[in-house]
């Protein structure tokens, strides 16, 4: 329905040639801008609902009592559907050290919950389809799962800032949901992230839309398909810096992907983005000092690395 | 009666101290509005996640951007 909606606009409407590389263009352009704002909504909705049933407090108190895997596992899979904003993880961090949370099960749950963003896992799953979505969110987890667990095994508890340590955080009651508060909550979260996305959307749509128009596959495939073996570790490299263009990455990785790049490397490329971003790193300087950072980012650059690699592989042999 | 906003400051504190002020409006109750934007006492005072709203000591709600007629609802109860 949509497809036919921007056939009719660019084709007919605007008097587009199909076979021109500007009709296909301006049509791929329009497509996607319309079913992504539009799933996002929905998908959102469906999952602010889920996530009101998960407060941090509930997941401090579950995490609280486990010490070894299985609280990195919990930890990684409660990271997926425990709702927070970047400005929340200081906090957060704070509040699970201060109850008596491994650092190492803390970190599980900071590296998946950025990973496995809701926006991220709803523009995958519109523009490459339901099994790379699912893939996505299982590769997140794992990262969140070893990360955790090498930082934990590491022993720097040391590395933390020493008032984390002495913050008496305070108790307090959590909210009772009503169904009609966890619409309104879900409602807003809605409004509130897609007015936040949809320009990074449509600038990540358009420049998508230009390289499926005029990149040339022969030289993209040939500098980041599955053949170089350096192609992931540079996608990461390239990742890191670029926060602000999370959402808008994805749908330039799907046009990258259709001219050859190999989906591995664009799947690095796309979590580096979220986890690893540098205003996330300043967010985080603020508890843990410079040793732990790096070691933080280490860590999680070369699961994120192993996980392209893995990717890549497994789609050879498929 | 005392209104306190917690949060480091985000666009979220910001939309929710606006409500705040809507809903003081809409009701007529005087009452004075405080941010809390350092984040040790926002830990002490048991939060987790911002932007978070309290009357007279009280939290009320955590982690979301209350709206307006929530708001209104806690100043009557509180009132």
């Amino acid at each position: 329905m949509i497809n036919r909606f921007a056939e009719l606009l660019v084709y007919n409407l605007m008097g587009l040639d199909s076979a021109t590389r500007l009709g296909s263009s301006v049509h791929f352009f329009f497509y996607d801008t319309i079913k992504i704002i539009f799933l996002l909504s929905v998908m959102i909705f469906v999952i602010s609902i889920i996530r009101s049933y998960f407060p941090p407090e509930k997941t401090k108190l579950l995490l609280s009592k486990r010490k070894k895997v299985t609280g990195n596992i919990l930890a990684s899979l409660l990271g997926v559907v425990t709702p927070f904003c970047s400005c929340s993880s200081v906090p957060i961090f704070i509040g699970f050290v201060e109850s008596g949370i491994p650092l190492g099960i803390t970190f599980s749950f900071l590296i998946t919950s950025p990973i496995v963003n809701q926006v991220a896992l709803v523009m995958l799953f519109s523009l490459f389809g339901w099994q790379i979505a699912s893939i996505y969110l299982l590769s997140g987890i794992l990262v969140g799962i070893i990360g955790g667990l090498v930082i934990g095994k590491l022993g720097l508890e040391d590395q933390v800032e020493e008032y984390v340590y002495q913050i008496q955080a305070g108790e307090t009651k959590v909210e009772e949901l009503s169904w009609e508060k966890r619409i309104s909550y879900a409602k807003a979260q809605v409004t509130e992230i897609v007015s936040r996305v949809w320009k990074y959307v449509i600038i990540g749509i358009g420049i998508g839309a230009f390289i499926h128009g005029y990149a040339p596959a022969d030289l993209l495939s040939q500098y980041a398909g599955a053949d170089n073996p350096l192609a992931v570790i540079a996608a990461v490299g390239i990742g890191i810096p670029l926060y602000a263009n999370v959402v808008g990455t994805i749908p330039i990785a799907q046009a990258l992907i259709g001219k050859g790049v190999a989906i591995g490397t664009a799947l690095s490329f796309m979590m580096a983005t979220t986890a690893l971003s540098i205003p996330a790193m300043i967010i985080l300087r603020k508890v843990i000092k410079p040793k732990l950072l790096t070691v933080f980012v280490t860590v999680v650059g070369v699961s994120i690395i192993g996980v392209g690699y893995m990717f890549n592989f497994l789609v050879n042999i498929i | 009666m005392e209104i306190r906003i917690y949060g480091p400051g985000c666009r979220n504190c910001v939309n929710l101290t606006k409500n705040a002020k809507k809903a003081l409006e809409q009701t007529g109750v005087e009452a004075e509005i405080i941010k809390v934007e350092d984040m040790q006492d926002i830990i002490e005072a048991g939060i987790m996640t911002t932007p978070a709203i309290g009357i007279d000591g009280e939290v009320k709600i955590k982690g979301r951007v209350a709206n307006v007629e929530e708001i209104i609802d806690l100043i009557k109860a509180n009132n």
